[in-house]
């Protein structure tokens, strides 16, 4: 029983420590990961339409290439229907 | 307007296409930034080309089986709108190739004289040209079944060289072009799965709009012919 009780302590303890150890490790791998993020930021980064993005003018750009693409798909069903038509009266 | 399910399928395709086109996230490349957005575009022509091109074979194929002369309609007005497909990707693919391999510290006929070589953009030249063949021999012929059954038969020659010159050699030589080493935009290492979402249904939604054109341009010849009948 003595012995039992001794190696429970010892478990939690160890336990304790592994727990440590993950964390080291994680906070060591957060550090590397901001690290080499911040050097790939100051290097070369894509240059994407961000500010477009923020300021919202990017969806001026969807409003007028849906208007033309709705626009042209409507002429399309237009002349489906005159097409239909003509089926009819022949 | 008979049909009409696979129509605003196609409708309702494309303006997902056009909205998740411009407002998804896409990765950040280098050279290649926000005009990987193209590939939902341009990429997608060559797709509704691939399968119009094919519809228009298999036309040919059940015309030179049948001699129903509806199939050489269909198989000439499907090679058509491929044509067109062909053509508005060969356009769209040398406006983005010019903002993105172009070498802007060049003068510009150098950097043209590289980008002629590119085996993809010759291919791509070659296969075309054996269509637009397809068109001028059709057309030039008058008498109904001779023209029918010479371009059936031409037809199934150009399908088949469609395979060397923009499947096979652009792989065999050094390109820019990507999608060398497997199927291009299918392979799971070159297309990012955030772009899956909108790039599948993309080219679904370009091909039920070939289509569609397509069969008002069959119906429409359909009824010219019945007229001639008369």
């Amino acid at each position: 029983m003595d012995y039992n009780l001794k190696n429970k302590v010892e478990l939690i303890k160890r336990k304790k420590d592994d727990a440590m150890r993950i964390f080291q490790k994680l906070i060591l791998l957060l550090a590397m990961m901001a690290t080499s993020t911040f050097i790939f930021a100051q290097d070369k980064d894509a240059q994407m339409a961000d500010t477009m993005r923020s300021n919202g003018r990017i969806y001026v750009v969807v409003a007028v290439v849906l208007t033309i693409l709705i626009g042209l798909l409507l002429y399309i069903v237009r002349l489906d229907k005159k097409i239909t038509n003509l089926e009819r009266s022949n | 307007m008979h049909k009409s399910w696979w129509k605003i399928a196609s409708i309702l395709l494309l303006i997902y296409t056009f909205i998740g086109g411009f407002l998804m996230d896409v990765p950040r490349l280098l050279a290649l930034e926000e005009t990987i957005r193209n590939l939902y575009f341009h990429v997608c022509m060559w797709f509704a080309m691939m399968i119009l091109f094919t519809i228009s074979v298999v036309n040919s194929i059940r015309y030179l089986r049948t001699f129903n002369l509806k199939y050489d309609i269909y198989a000439r007005q499907y090679a058509a709108v491929g044509i067109v497909m062909g053509v508005l990707g060969y356009a769209t693919g040398a406006i983005w190739m010019t903002y993105t391999w172009a070498d802007p510290n060049n003068p510009a006929f150098q950097s043209f004289g590289a980008l002629a070589r590119e085996p993809k953009l010759i291919g791509a030249a070659i296969a075309l040209l054996i269509y637009f063949a397809y068109m001028v021999l059709r057309d030039s012929i008058n008498d109904m079944d001779k023209r029918a059954r010479i371009s059936s038969v031409y037809n199934i020659f150009a399908y088949a060289m469609l395979f060397p010159s923009i499947w096979i050699l652009p792989r065999v030589m050094d390109s820019l072009h990507p999608g060398r080493e497997g199927n291009p935009a299918l392979n799971t290492s070159d297309i990012d799965s955030s772009m899956r979402i909108v790039f599948y249904p993309a080219v679904i939604g370009w091909t039920l709009l070939g289509v569609w054109i397509t069969t008002l341009k069959i119906r429409l010849n359909l009824l010219k012919e019945k007229k001639m009948m008369q």
